[in-house]
C-alpha cells in the first residue's frame, strides 16, 4: 500500500462499519477501511436474522429507537442504489396466549411513540387468514408494515464496493494490534501489515470494539457475545410459511422467528445465551432443540425434514443497553461503535449518516466530491432474470449458460464474475455469500468439486490452495498417489 | 477340533451369510449359500482369500488425470496392498484404451491390471 | 433461444437414462436426446470405479464406469443423440424443457414425451444437525467419490465416515488404497445400512473400527476439521450420556443416505410419494402426467445398477409407445390415446416402508409379470414371507431367508394370477405389499 496516511481510519468492514465508508466516501477524504478476515462481513454480519426491524421494540428515546426507525426509512433507497434484494413485506408479532395481547398493545404504543408508521393489531381470524399455517393457539398479532427482510451480506458488500468505487480503500486480512496517539489524540493503527496513520479512526469492530476501547484508554466497556443459532429450510417450506413471524419478545431477546427470507428459503432463529468466546459460532445440541421448540410454537407444521443447514451467529452486547455510537470527550481523533446488536443491521444505513455527522460536529473537514457515484451493480444474478435476459447474458457470455450450482441455478459466469469483482472473492464461502452457489438443498455436494477448479483458474491458485474461509481451512489436502497405503 | 465360524460372501451383491464348520482347516460342513459360488469362496477365504482390486492410475495428457484401472479377476488378498503401491509410480501416456493393460501378471498371479474405460487426449485449448 | 423437438428427451444419462433411451430406439421412437449436466456420459458411474455392476444384466462383475460406456456404446449404436455440460432449468407444462449449456445458450425442448431419470442427491450435513462448528473437511462420500476417482484430490488424510452406507463403505476402502487413515465408521442405527459384502471388503478386511448404535455429536475445527466427538445413542437415538469419545481427524465424510432428486420432477407438477420423494408412477413407469416418465434413483433408491436398468427400459419402451402415438394422431398423444384404464393401488402393509409401482394396471393374460419392488422398515434375519395380498387373498407369497432395509426386495405377480383376482380387486383396496416373519405374525 503506497499510502500509508488517511484522514479516516475504519476499523471493520461489517455493513456498519462499511456504509459508514460510503457514507464519507461523498467527501474528499482518503479513507481506508480495514478488517481482520479475508472478506468483509464476515463477523455478525453474516449470521444474523436478516430482519429489517420495524423499530416497535426499542426503548423509546434511545439510539436504538431512533436509529431503527430512520435506518428502516433508508432501505429502500440504500437498496435500490446499491442493487441489493430487498423485501418491504411487513412483519408480525403472533400472541398465542390471551394475556399476550397486554403485550402486543405495549409494542404497539412503544412503536407509536417511537415514530413508527403503519402499526396495527390483527385478531386471530386475520392472522390466520394472512398465514394460514400460523399455530391454532393465535390470539391475534402486531403488524408492521415497515418492516422486512434483507441480504445483509450483498447489503454489506454492496456499501464497501461502493465505498471502494468512490476512492476509499479496503484492506483485509489487516489486523488492528494497538493504536497510535500522542497526548490526548489518536493518530492511526498498528496492524499486522505495518502502521498506518490516521487523522481520525472509527472503530466498528462489532464483538472486538471493547478490546480496541480499552486500548483507547475507555475502560468500563464490556461486550458480551450472545450466541443465536439457526436451521434454514428448504424452500419447499416457503410453502408453508408466507410472512415473517415473530413470537412475543422477552426482555433479552427478539425471540425466535419463522421467517421466510429474501432468497426463498425459510429461517428458524434465534435463541440467545451468552457465551465465554468470540470465535464460538458452534451449533450445540441444546439450542437447536431449543429453537426447533420455539418455532414449532408458531408453525406447529413445520417439517423437520425440510432443514438443510443450520449456523449461529454472536451479537456484540454491550452492558449499557443500548448502541454507544460517539466521539469520546476524553480521547481525539477517535469515533466509537460498540454494542451494536439487534437492531443493528436495520439501522446500519442511519447509524453510518449519524457518524458522519459526529465526526462533523467535533471538527473533521467534510468538502463534498462532486463526482461521487451512489450507485453500484452488483453480479447478476441469472436465476432472477428472465428467460430472454438470460439468454441474452450468455449470448454475451458463454459462461453464463454454464450452471454449476443445480440447486439454485448458478452459472460459471456469475462464479468468475464473483472472482474478479472489486472485491474479489478469494474463497469459498465468499463466492457462496456473492452468488448463492452451495446455499441450496444439497449444501455444495455437487458444485464444490466444479467452484473448486474455477477459482483456481480464476484466481491463478492450485486446486490445493483454495479454502472455505480462509486460513488453513483448505479442502483438498493432496493429491492421491502421494501417499502409501 | 470342530469350529464354527461364519462368513459374508462378497462374489455378488446378495451377501449371503455362510455357516461354515471348519476341521483342521479343512471345510466339513456349510450352509446359508444360496449358490454353489458361496462354497467356492469359503473354501477360498479359510485358505487363499481373493479380492478383486479397483483403483485409478494417473494419465498424462488425458482429458481427465485418472483413469480407474481393475484387476482382471479376483486375485489374493495378500497382495492388494504391493499392488497399489505399484501402481502409484504408474504414468500413463493418453490416449488410453479401455482394458490396456497396465501391469501384466501381477506378482506371478496371473491376473492382469486393467482399465476400466479409454481415456482420450485432452482437447487442445 | 433455441427451440428443437424430439419424440422422447431423457433428463439424465445415468444408468437410468441411458437404458430407458437406448430401448426407446428399439421401441421405434425416431429421435431420442438425452440431456446430462455434466461433460461426460454415465450420470453418476464414472466416479464408480468399485465392480459389482452387471451381475444379471451382463453376467459378469463390472466396474461403474465398464457398465457406464456398455450401455454409452449400446444407446449411441442405436442412433441416440446426447447433449452434455447441458442443465435442465425448468420443465413446463406441454411438456417443455427448457436447458442452458455454454455451448448451446438457452434451449427450448419440446419433447413428445418425457423421461425423468436424474437420479439422487446425497443428504447433507445441515440435514442431520450435527453440533459443532463448520470447518472445512466435512464431505458427503459421494463428493470425496468425484474429488478423488475424477480430480485425483484427498479431500482429508484421516477420516472419521458417519452413517454404513454403501458408498460410505466402498469410500472407506478407496481412501485406504490412497493412503489415508480411516479411523472409524460411525451407524446411528444397530445394523449396517449397506450390502453386507462392502462390510467385508471395505471395513473388515482393512480392520476399520465400525461402531453401531453410535453417532457423532459434535464437529470440533475452526478453519479444518481437527477431531470429532461420537457417542452412543439408545433407541430413541438419544445420546447415551458417558459414552462420549474424542476421534481426531481432520476429515467427516457423511454417508447418511440418498434422496432422489426430485427438483425438476416438482416443478414438472407429477403427482410424488411423500416417503420416497420421488414420483410415483405405475408397472409402465408412467408419472401422474401422460407423456412423463420416470426412472432409477429419481423414483426410488436402488441398491443393484442391474434392477435401475430392469426399470429404465421398461420407461423407455412405453415412453416410445406414447411418444409413437402422438406421431401417428399428428400432435397430442392424447388425442386417439386409448381411454385412461384404471389402475390398481399398490400400497405397503406390514412391516414396508414403500412400494414402487404405487399403482399397477392389470395386466393381459398373456402379459408380462408385473413387478413390484419395496423395502422393508425393520430388518428380520431369519425366514420371512414376502407376500401381495388383496384383502385377504394371498396372490404372492415368497419365502425368503431374511428381510433387510437394504436390500430391496422385487416380487413378480403373474398376470394370470391379477387376472384372475381381477373382479376382487375391484371390491377391495388395491393390493398391499408385507413382509412378515414365517412362524405367522405380522411384525408392526
Amino acid at each position: 500500500m503506497p499510502n500509508r496516511a488517511y484522514d479516516v481510519i475504519i476499523i471493520g468492514a461489517g455493513v456498519v462499519g462499511s456504509l459508514i465508508a460510503r457514507a464519507l466516501s461523498r467527501y474528499r477524504l482518503r479513507i481506508l477501511l480495514l478488517d481482520k478476515a479475508s472478506d468483509v462481513g464476515e463477523g455478525t454480519t453474516k449470521a444474523n436474522t436478516a430482519i429489517v426491524h420495524a423499530g416497535y421494540d426499542a426503548k423509546p428515546g434511545s439510539l436504538k429507537a431512533w436509529l431503527n426507525v430512520a435506518g428502516n426509512a433508508m432501505y429502500d433507497q440504500v437498496c435500490a442504489e446499491l442493487d441489493v434484494d430487498f423485501d418491504r413485506c411487513g412483519t408480525y408479532v403472533v400472541a398465542v396466549r390471551p394475556e399476550d395481547w397486554e403485550t402486543l398493545r405495549y409494542l404497539h404504543q412503544r412503536g407509536v411513540q417511537n415514530g413508527v408508521p403503519g402499526l396495527g393489531l390483527i385478531d386471530a381470524q386475520e392472522m390466520r387468514c394472512r398465514e394460514p399455517a400460523i399455530t391454532e393457539s393465535t390470539v391475534g398479532a402486531l403488524v408492521a408494515e415497515t418492516g422486512g427482510i434483507v441480504d445483509p451480506f450483498g447489503l454489506c458488500i454492496g456499501a464497501a464496493e461502493s465505498a471502494m468505487l468512490n476512492g476509499v480503500e479496503l484492506a483485509l486480512e489487516t489486523e488492528v494490534t494497538g493504536l497510535m496517539r500522542e497526548g490526548r489524540r489518536i493518530t492511526g493503527v498498528r496492524t499486522n501489515r505495518g502502521d498506518f496513520a490516521g487523522r481520525w479512526v472509527v472503530i466498528a469492530a462489532g464483538l472486538w470494539a471493547d478490546d480496541l476501547m480499552h486500548q483507547a484508554g475507555l475502560d468500563g466497556f464490556i461486550i458480551t457475545p450472545r450466541k443465536g443459532e439457526y436451521f434454514v429450510l428448504d424452500r419447499v417450506a416457503a410453502e408453508t410459511v408466507r410472512n415473517v413471524l415473530f413470537p412475543c419478545p422477552t426482555p433479552i431477546s427478539k425471540g425466535i422467528l419463522v421467517t421466510r427470507t429474501i432468497h426463498g428459503n425459510v429461517m428458524l432463529g434465534p435463541n440467545a445465551n451468552d457465551v465465554c468466546s468470540k470465535e464460538d459460532v458452534s451449533v450445540t445440541a441444546d439450542g437447536l432443540n431449543e429453537v426447533l421448540t420455539g418455532a414449532l410454537a408458531l408453525v406447529p407444521t413445520l417439517n423437520a425434514r425440510q432443514i438443510i443447514r443450520t449456523f449461529a451467529g454472536l451479537r456484540a452486547t454491550g452492558n449499557t443497553g443500548d448502541f454507544v455510537i460517539e466521539c469520546p470527550q476524553d480521547v481525539e481523533g477517535l469515533c466509537v461503535l460498540a454494542g451494536i446488536e439487534s437492531p443493528g443491521l436495520t439501522a446500519s444505513p442511519a447509524i453510518a449518516e449519524y457518524v458522519v455527522e459526529l465526526l462533523r460536529e467535533a471538527g473533521l473537514e467534510l468538502a463534498e466530491r462532486p463526482d461521487y457515484q451512489p450507485i453500484r451493480q452488483a453480479i447478476p444474478r441469472f436465476s432472477a432474470l428472465s428467460r430472454r435476459e438470460q439468454a441474452e447474458l450468455i449470448a454475451r457470455d458463454a459462461r453464463y449458460g454454464n450452471v454449476i450450482c443445480r440447486c439454485e441455478t448458478v452459472t460459471e459466469g456469475e462464479i468468475v464474475a464473483a472472482c474478479h469483482a472489486p472485491i474479489p472473492a478469494r474463497t469459498y464461502d465468499a463466492i457462496k455469500r456473492r452468488t448463492r452457489c452451495g446455499t441450496g438443498r444439497c449444501q455444495g455436494a455437487f458444485d464444490l468439486p466444479l467452484v473448486v477448479q474455477i477459482m483456481a483458474r480464476e484466481l491463478g491458485l492450485s486446486p490445493l490452495e483454495i479454502t472455505k474461509k480462509g486460513g488453513e481451512s483448505r479442502f483438498l489436502l493432496r493429491e492421491t498417489k502421494q501417499v502409501a497405503p | 477340533m470342530a469350529e464354527q465360524r461364519q462368513f459374508i460372501c462378497v462374489t455378488c451383491p446378495v451377501g449371503c451369510t455362510i455357516d461354515a464348520t471348519v476341521e483342521d482347516g479343512e471345510l466339513v460342513q456349510v450352509q446359508g449359500q444360496a449358490c454353489k459360488r458361496g462354497i467356492a469362496f469359503v473354501r477360498e477365504e479359510l485358505t487363499a482369500p481373493r479380492r478383486t482390486l479397483t483403483t485409478t492410475v494417473r494419465v498424462r495428457g488425458g482429458a481427465l488425470p485418472l483413469v480407474p484401472v481393475r484387476s482382471s479377476e479376483a486375485l489374493p488378498k495378500g497382495f492388494i496392498l504391493d499392488i497399489v503401491q505399484d501402481l502409484r509410480g504408474i504414468i500413463l501416456n493418453a490416449p488410453v484404451e479401455e482394458h490396456q493393460v497396465v501391469l501384466r501378471d501381477v506378482h506371478g498371479t496371473g491376473v492382469d491390471i486393467i482399465t476400466s474405460r479409454a481415456m482420450p487426449s485432452a482437447e487442445p485449448v | 433461444m433455441r427451440a428443437m423437438t424430439c419424440d422422447v428427451l431423457v433428463i439424465g444419462s445415468g444408468p437410468a437414462g441411458l437404458a430407458a433411451a437406448y430401448q426407446a430406439r428399439q421401441s421405434g421412437a425416431q429421435q431420442v436426446l438425452v440431456i446430462e449436466r455434466n461433460g461426460e456420459l454415465g450420470g453418476i458411474l464414472p466416479q464408480c470405479i468399485h465392480n459389482g455392476f452387471g451381475v444379471r444384466v451382463f453376467q459378469s462383475d463390472l466396474t461403474g464406469p465398464e457398465y457406464a460406456y456398455r450401455w454409452v456404446r449400446q444407446a449411441q449404436e442405436a442412433g441416440v443423440a446426447f447433449l452434455t455440460r447441458t442443465m435442465v432449468l425448468a420443465i413446463e407444462a406441454g411438456p417443455r424443457v427448457v436447458a442452458t449449456s455454454g455451448e448451446l445458450g438457452m434451449v427450448e425442448i419440446t419433447p413428445r414425451a418425457l423421461v425423468l431419470a436424474m437420479g439422487c442427491r446425497e443428504r447433507p450435513r445441515g440435514a442431520l444437525a450435527i453440533p459443532g462448528t463448520r470447518p472445512a473437511g466435512v464431505y458427503t462420500a459421494g463428493t470425496a467419490q468425484r474429488l478423488v476417482n475424477m480430480e485425483g484430490y484427498m479431500p482429508g488424510s484421516r477420516f472419521v465416515i458417519l452413517g454404513s452406507g454403501d458408498i460410505g463403505m466402498i469410500m472407506a476402502r478407496r481412501l485406504t488404497l490412497e493412503g489415508a487413515q480411516v479411523v472409524a465408521m460411525v451407524e446411528i442405527l444397530p445394523y449396517i445400512s449397506g450390502l453386507r459384502r462392502n462390510l467385508v471388503q471395505c471395513v473388515r478386511d482393512f480392520d476399520i473400527p465400525l461402531h453401531l448404535c453410535t453417532t457423532v455429536t459434535d464437529v470440533r475445527g475452526q478453519e479444518r476439521v481437527e477431531a470429532v466427538e461420537i457417542a452412543q445413542v439408545d433407541a430413541r437415538w438419544q445420546r447415551v450420556p458417558g459414552t462420549e469419545q474424542t476421534l481426531e481427524c481432520d476429515a467427516l465424510l457423511l454417508s447418511v443416505g440418498l434422496i432422489p432428486e426430485n427438483e425438476l420432477s416438482r416443478m414438472a407438477g407429477v403427482a410424488l410419494d411423500p416417503v420416497t420423494g420421488g414420483p410415483m408412477i405405475d408397472e409402465r413407469c408412467a408419472t401422474s402426467i401422460p407423456g412423463i416418465y420416470a426412472a432409477g434413483n429419481v423414483v426410488h433408491v436402488y441398491d443393484l445398477v442391474d434392477d435401475v436398468t430392469a426399470s429404465a427400459l421398461r420407461a423407455g419402451r412405453y415412453a416410445a409407445e406414447y411418444a409413437l402415438r402422438g406421431a401417428a394422431t399428428g400432435g397430442a398423444a392424447t388425442r386417439g390415446a386409448p381411454a385412461p384404464q384404471p389402475t390398481v393401488p399398490v400400497m405397503p402393509g406390514a412391516n414396508v416402508r414403500h412400494v414402487v409401482p404405487q399403482h399397477l394396471h392389470l395386466p393381459a393374460l398373456d402379459g408380462d409379470p408385473s413387478v413390484v419392488e419395496f423395502r422393508v422398515r425393520e430388518p428380520i434375519e431369519e425366514p420371512v414371507q414376502a407376500r401381495v395380498r388383496a384383502g385377504e387373498r394371498v396372490l404372492v407369497d415368497k419365502r425368503l431367508r431374511y428381510a433387510r432395509p437394504a436390500e430391496m426386495i422385487r416380487l413378480e405377480i403373474e398376470a394370470t394370477t391379477l387376472q384372475q383376482f381381477a373382479g376382487q380387486l375391484a371390491g377391495v383396496n388395491g393390493l398391499q405389499v408385507e413382509v412378515v416373519r414365517r412362524r405367522g405374525e405380522p411384525q408392526p
